[in-house]
């Protein structure tokens, strides 16, 4: 297999191999494209699913963390602080939203209370130094509508919410704009290394590059067992369930409400989330199957029942949306960042559950590594391109608020006609019903698309790379 | 009159909101503006392109579109203003009204307002339906507005979920338009929908899975199937969509944003006789009070609410007062939730599940103030009136429960 493909004529013998080809367009994928773009790297994104963000990054707490209970000195704590700090650089010029909502590990028993000063001695340790004790009545001052056996909290400022989805995309659209190709339903399907290009295959065309980033999350250790031989980890998919409440919910918290951890999980979150609703997830379910995020009725009603224990206003209150997200976890709990500079080889592996708040410092360590062994072929862009990406956020001001928008398409998140078109017609468009989902918050709502579903199908017909009507609904 | 936009904003321009709107004209309130969220006034029958409608309206038997066309003429004739394409995004304790237009938002300052915001039935995601998310899963009225409005065809071989009135529009929405539905899957024991209904279902020759728990939507990206459990039974069903019919809810999130006392049966704001919520400026009507009734139904109520309206708007807005009404066994909601002393009333009922026995209204002490024999599908719709209610001291609260008759057979069979 392997010597066939270095016989055949590829698509792209026109063109120089690349610099780096990053397999997966995840948070991570995304984060490391941008970064070796704007370091003058050639980059090529190759992308199993047919949008970015398909795998696990389409499913998470959309929290942005500080590292206050990170493992200390670890990688993940380093890179989940130098991605802070630069997202906090970033997001105004990008205009990604920050909620700057703050979170309280709050202690619901006294075995919880007692492990407290520990939790902010190693909040201590990893910098976080704002982090603070709240008593149990400075925790109700902060949320009077927490329930009443709250009895203290580790109060931690700078935990935010931010937009798991636009966020990423702005990586993205930044990279291509600054030449990375994004290359979709282009699942590795084979590899080989000829002592100095890889070639790599997949059904939408083959690809060389001088090097190749393993971004691929759930199947990274498959990924590098296709591209080495053998993989030094091993991917545990671990199930994360979620229940979005609908925005009346969010009234009725400000908080990020984290658990004190135990042993066997980090606990339910109970959060805000950018668009107006309340989050409260996730479980944690291993499993083996990767391509399985299904979600489970008793799962789904401990999730619920939980959120009205902490939260009792939340009882009757309608849910919006239940979804499940696999994390790419390993048989460890560290980041598998690790090279085979020999063989042109680069791993991303085993971001568990900090990828959203460390892509941007996994791709700084990433291009560190990558660096002391290569050299970009091109020159890092004196102009840069700073996207700006249409604001969802509820706290911000919408698109629906100002005229001419052309109608108003999904009402419960009030999405509008003119946003469905500019995501349509941008310069990486959504690739199926989910990819316009997230770029806009249509049929995101109450309804999920009771209302908007069918004028969805009309408006993108055509437009994706998977229809929302397979066959055309003709 | 200074200081007001509008004497009465209706939102929402379904059956009932239109209603409301032509009659307060007819009864001489002045400006009156209905505000719809769709580019087109008519609410859900537009999406339904089928009889029967309007019987009891306009005497004729119509499709759901031509009968909302009818309303709108109706009412455009009698003098109201119809704004289609704002949305309200709030409603001020004092009243007024917070609003998204095509060229921005705005604010309205109206003496009343009625919320007739309507119904939709509940997503999959509600109900907690296990499984993936792929795409290809719907709602009835989703199907209809594929259909209807955008003349497309979701899927080819889809399974209909659920077995009350609206599933049947469902299934020859389908069949009408060259889909063949693979099964009727009802997690219940019983069609929830009435006996007469039933054979027709039977003619259509879709295969019926009664007691059937969903164990699972699969497909990775279009649905490919639906997986259910009837006792130990495990089956497949291979399809290419999965529409969820009825298990309908109040489109209320304007009410709950608004701060509108919630009913916990109805899930839709809390009214006395008159239609009166929580905010004593604001009124409700249609089946965002009780999902859910036939368009008929809820035009009439319309009516009725907005006569309430205009006998309000000669004096200053009064809260909700007179007696509560608890659901106790049994009952799944009361409508209204409130009723005055002296007066008479009709009170619109469900139960929960099927049943069969007697419906049985009483005060705190248990005298036994109305009842009725009731022998009920799942969400039929009930009615118990209450000839004169007492003349107790407002806050009491009477109780509503079910005496049942054994509940394991189907009453209807």
């Amino acid at each position: 297999m392997a010597g066939q493909i270095a016989t055949q004529a590829y698509p792209d013998t026109a063109l120089a191999p690349c610099d780096v080809a990053i397999v997966g367009a995840g948070v991570v994928g995304c984060a490391m494209a941008r970064r070796f773009a704007l370091e003058g790297a050639s980059v090529v994104v190759m992308e199993r699913g047919a949008d970015i963000l398909s795998g696990a990054s389409k499913a998470n707490s959309a929290i942005l963390h500080t590292g206050f209970d990170a493992p200390p000195n670890s990688d993940e704590l380093a890179c989940m602080q130098a991605a802070y700090d630069e997202y906090m650089q970033i997001h105004q010029r990008v205009n990604l939203p920050v909620l700057e909502t703050g979170a309280m590990v709050i202690a619901w028993s006294e075995e919880e209370e007692d492990r407290l000063p520990q939790l902010l001695a190693q909040a201590q340790q990893n910098n976080v130094s704002d982090a603070c004790l709240l008593t149990r009545s400075q925790v109700l001052d902060r949320e009077p509508g927490l329930a009443p056996h709250a009895r203290a909290a580790l109060f931690v400022p700078r935990e935010y919410v931010i937009d798991p989805w636009s966020a990423p995309l702005a990586y993205a659209t930044q990279a291509q704009s600054l030449g990375a190709r994004f290359v979709f339903n282009a699942a590795l399907s084979a590899a080989q290394w000829d002592g100095d290009i890889w070639h790599l295959r997949s059904v939408a065309g083959d690809i060389q590059a001088k090097t190749v980033i393993n971004c691929a999350g759930l199947y990274g250790d498959t990924v590098e067992e296709l591209l080495l031989g053998q993989s030094s980890f091993q991917i545990r998919p671990r199930k994360g369930q979620f229940i979005v409440y609908d925005k009346a919910a969010a009234n009725h918290l400000h908080t990020i409400v984290l658990p004190v951890p135990n042993e066997r999980t980090k606990g339910v979150v109970l959060t805000r989330t950018i668009f107006g609703n309340l989050l409260v997830g996730p479980t944690a379910e291993e499993q083996d199957d990767r391509d399985r995020p299904d979600t489970t009725t008793p799962e789904l009603e401990g999730l619920i029942a939980k959120a009205e224990e902490l939260l009792p206003a939340l009882q009757g209150m309608p849910v919006t949306a239940a979804y499940a997200g696999l994390r790419p976890a390993s048989e460890s709990k560290a980041y598998r960042l690790h090279s085979d500079r020999a063989r042109g080889y680069y791993c991303a592996g085993g971001i568990r559950s900090t990828g959203l708040t460390g892509a941007l410092g996994i791709a700084q360590h990433v291009f560190n590594l990558w660096h002391a062994g290569h050299q970009v072929s091109g020159t890092a862009p004196n102009d840069l391109c700073w996207p700006v990406m249409s604001n969802l956020a509820e706290h911000r001001p919408r698109d629906y608020q100002k005229g001419g928008h052309d109608g108003v398409v999904c009402h419960c998140e009030m999405v509008t006609r003119r946003e469905i078109e500019a995501a349509l017609n941008s310069p990486l468009p959504p690739g199926d019903y989910g990819g316009l989902r997230r770029r806009t918050r249509c049929a995101m709502g109450r309804c999920q698309g009771f209302n908007c579903m069918a004028h969805l199908a009309k408006l993108s017909q055509g437009r994706l790379r998977d229809d929302i009507i397979p066959q055309g609904g003709e | 009159m200074s200081g007001f936009d509008y004497d009465v904003a209706i939102v929402g321009a379904g059956p009932a909101g239109l209603a409301a709107a032509t009659e307060l004209k007819q009864l001489g309130i002045d400006r009156v503006v209905v505000l719809e969220r769709a580019g087109q006034a008519g609410g859900m029958p537009r999406h339904c392109g089928h009889p029967p409608f309007g019987l009891r309206e306009f005497c004729r038997v119509l499709t759901g579109p031509s009968y909302a066309r009818r309303l709108v003429r109706a009412a455009r004739s009698a003098g109201v203003e119809i704004r289609t394409n704002v949305t309200v995004l709030a409603i001020a304790q004092q009243g007024g009204l917070d609003l998204a237009t095509p060229k921005g938002t705005q604010h309205l300052r109206v003496k009343r307002i009625i919320l007739a915001t309507g119904a939709r039935e509940q997503t999959r995601a509600q109900q907690l339906v296990p499984g993936l998310r792929p795409v290809g899963v719907m709602n009835t009225a989703t199907l209809q507005s594929f259909v209807y409005l955008e003349q497309l065809k979701p899927f080819k071989n889809p399974v209909i979920v659920g077995s009350e009135l609206v599933s049947v529009s469902a299934l020859l929405t389908c069949l009408r338009h060259g889909m063949r539905p693979v099964a009727l899957v009802e997690p219940e024991p019983h069609l929830r929908m009435h006996p007469a209904l039933r054979i027709a279902v039977r003619l259509l020759r879709i295969p019926v899975y009664l007691g059937a728990q969903i164990a699972a939507i699969e497909g990775d990206k279009h649905v490919c199937g639906l997986r259910i459990s009837i006792g130990q039974d495990d089956l497949m069903l291979a399809c290419d969509g999965v529409v969820f019919s009825g298990r309908f809810t109040p489109e209320a999130a304007l009410a709950r944003v608004s701060g509108l006392g919630i009913d916990l049966g109805t899930q839709g704001p809390r009214v006395d006789m008159h239609g009166r919520s929580s905010n004593p400026h604001v009124f409700v009507a249609g089946n965002v009070i009780h999902p859910v009734e036939t368009a008929g139904y809820c035009w009439a109520e319309g009516r009725r609410v907005a006569a309430a309206v205009a006998r309000d708007l000669s004096h200053a807005p009064a809260p909700q007062s007179g007696l509560h009404i608890a659901c106790g066994d049994g009952v799944s909601y009361v409508v209204p939730q409130r009723v005055s002393p002296r007066c008479e009333a009709v009170l619109n009922i469900r139960t929960q599940g099927a049943a069969e026995g007697r419906i049985v209204l009483t005060d705190a002490a248990g005298t036994e103030l109305a009842s009725c024999r009731v022998r009920a599908y799942s969400q039929k719709p009930l009615r118990l009136h209450v000839p004169t209610l007492p003349d107790l001291s407002p806050g009491h609260v009477l109780q509503l429960r079910l005496q049942r008759k054994g509940h394991d057979a189907d009453p209807c069979a």
